[in-house]
């Protein structure tokens, strides 16, 4: 299992046997969608590689923690596919069920970044986000890719 | 999975009784050593679809059948519209009309043998593939309606084949009924560049020889001899069907309640097929299987401009274009009575038998093309439909071998030089954007497809014809 650790926050992918999980772990909701938006990069590319360098903001809506989730991962993906850019950082408020995030990275670069696959879309498999007894939040799915 | 769960009818023939809120048994088509092989969650997935309104029958797995996303990848469903069935997003995925086209080049593997290494080249040259590659074409508003209403077809009036292809391909090339209105300007802006591209993960376009012949009268009709150069094309619609899956699997997620649905998993998301939201997905999904009928089309011109500059004796025709993620309207026969369903098959191939009247009239008396894609070390399969599958699995077939080990484990095995070098050694030139995912898509990473594919041709729901070995193969 990949894993990366700054403080508390963290991602890991966890196994699938077509796709790929993607796990976000935080202090709060927040941290873990942040965490878990780096996790789905991760799938794509290698991480260390992508200068955070130009932001571009994502907003979306939905009426549950779970569907706000999988609406942010895909909100993302659909801001890759479009713009042409990996992001290796991410910032998110959720107020209500409404998010809005701003996301830093740079236009993909074929030749340095070595994209290994396209994430084609969030799914709701395996999907949870919550907050476990210990107050660390949880928040994951399975990609398809 | 454990035998023990399942009544075995005959030797590939594996069911579960209706169970809890299931309406209609699961039946699973596999081998003993298959269904042993099998991960747990294609039980809870194949008896989950058994719950949804309207299934008519019995929720079916393929061979190939593993762990997907709602279905189980390897699924078929049909659903009766006047008994309140429904259509599911979820159900088709998110590369909607993902598929495999085969093209005979009227070459003999000899012929590529002496120019492989150029015809790899400038296909690899030719053929955009790979995350973030962009096609020539830009298509203006009214451009992308007419590709999505048109299809192959579109294609073909702008230049990119000709008409003799189209009865070779579902639908003659056009999926009727699409409504490119109810595609969100979201999906079509991720489509703007991706038009006559490849995509990747498991997507790819093989140069492949005819290896063995097993049934020399089919494989008369399909015009295969041992030794034959063949090319196939597996990809599927593109960002506009990832957009199109996203958006109403969200949708109907968010509306089966107000349907009555109960969901037991959020990615089986449907409605009435008799509803707004219902009626307004197939008219979208069936868009998005004409622009992977176009995009199909389009990566077929390039393959045959690709031959043209290193084998120009190269004659490339088709032999089918079959689709593995859709929903269609098909008569069916069910406790005698002939009538329309819409079929849902997720990763799993139509397999029409000899005599149906929607194959061409010179396919007609030995049944469909099937074409099962493999690894990319490994072989692909050309399968013919059976008269017996009808009744067996609304004439569905398997679709591909299907992963054994997850990306992330075969990235840690292997390094994509390490699997490209070594296949070369045995004659199969890869091209490809990415190393690591040349690694994630190792050849070792994959099922033994002729497992899957005997499987399928024990049970009758399609008859084996020809082995294809790789001789080249681009990556997306």
């Amino acid at each position: 299992m990949d894993s990366h650790s700054p403080a508390s926050a963290r991602w890991e992918h966890f196994p699938h046997e077509a796709d790929m999980g993607v796990r976000g772990i935080g202090a709060t909701r927040e941290q873990a969608f942040e965490q878990a938006a780096l996790a789905m990069t991760a799938v794509i590319a290698d991480l260390s590689g992508i200068q955070a360098q130009t932001p571009v903001d994502i907003e979306c809506e939905a009426p549950d923690d779970e569907l706000l989730f999988v609406d942010w991962l895909n909100a993302i993906v659909y801001e890759m596919a479009t713009h042409h850019m990996l992001f290796s950082r991410y910032e998110v408020h959720i107020k209500d069920r409404r998010l809005s995030a701003r996301a830093w990275g740079e236009p993909l670069d074929r030749e340095r970044h070595q994209p290994a696959v396209e994430v084609k879309g969030a799914t709701y498999t395996g999907l949870r986000v919550r907050e476990e007894p210990n107050g660390q939040w949880v928040a994951e799915c399975i990609v398809d890719v | 999975m454990d035998l023990a769960l399942f009544v075995r009818h005959d030797e590939t023939r594996w069911e579960i009784a209706p169970h809890g809120a299931m309406r209609v048994p699961a039946v699973i088509y596999a081998t003993e050593d298959l269904i042993r092989a099998m991960d747990d969650k294609v039980y809870e997935q194949v008896t989950n679809v058994a719950t949804l309104p309207g299934i008519v029958q019995a929720s079916y797995a393929m061979p190939d059948a593993h762990w997907g996303y709602g279905f189980p990848i390897g699924g078929v469903a049909a659903f009766d519209p006047d008994h309140g069935g429904v259509v599911s997003a979820g159900g088709v995925g998110f590369d909607i009309s993902c598929g495999v086209r085969c093209l005979h080049t009227h070459l003999r593997v000899e012929d590529v043998l002496a120019v492989q290494k150029a015809l790899a080249d400038v296909l690899f040259y030719k053929i955009p593939a790979g995350l973030g590659s962009t096609g020539a074409i830009r298509l203006s508003h009214t451009e992308m309606d007419a590709m999505l209403a048109g299809g192959a077809r579109w294609a073909i009036e702008q230049g990119y084949g000709s008409e003799a292809d189209l009865e070779r391909i579902e639908e003659h090339g056009q999926m009727k009924g699409a409504k490119p209105g109810n595609v969100s300007d979201h999906a079509k802006k991720r489509q703007r560049d991706e038009m006559g591209t490849l995509g990747s993960g498991n997507h790819y376009l093989e140069v492949q020889k005819v290896a063995e012949i097993y049934d020399p009268e089919i494989a008369n009709a399909f015009n295969l001899r041992e030794n034959d150069v063949v090319v196939a094309i597996h990809c599927g619609s593109r960002g506009l069907g990832h957009q199109i899956g996203t958006e109403f699997l969200k949708r109907m997620a968010i509306a089966a309640g107000q349907h009555g649905i109960t969901l037991p998993d959020r990615e089986l998301a449907c409605a009435p097929i008799h509803s707004d939201v219902g009626e307004e997905y197939l008219g979208a999904m069936r868009a998005a299987i004409n622009c992977a009928l176009a995009n199909r089309q389009i990566i077929t011109h390039l393959v045959r401009q690709a031959f043209a500059e290193v084998l120009p004796k190269a004659r490339l025709s088709l032999l089918y274009d079959v689709s593995h993620n859709t929903c269609k309207v098909e008569e069916h026969e069910v406790n005698g009575v002939r009538r329309p369903l819409y079929v849902h098959r997720k990763g799993a191939t139509r397999a029409f038998g000899p005599g149906h009247p929607d194959i061409p009239g010179v396919l007609r008396p030995v049944g469909q093309p099937v074409l099962i894609g493999g690894s990319m070390g490994t072989a692909s399969y050309i399968l013919c439909g059976t008269k017996e599958g009808e009744m067996r699995s609304f004439s569905s077939a398997c679709h591909g071998a299907g992963r054994a080990m997850s990306r992330h484990a075969a990235y840690r095995q292997w390094k994509g030089r390490q699997v490209i070098d070594g296949l070369a050694a045995r004659g199969i030139l890869i091209r490809s954007p990415s190393s690591r995912g040349v690694a994630e898509e190792a050849p070792g990473a994959y099922k033994d497809v002729t497992e899957v594919v005997d499987a399928a041709d024990a049970a009758g729901l399609a008859r084996k014809v020809a082995r294809v070995e790789p001789l080249v193969c681009i990556k997306g």
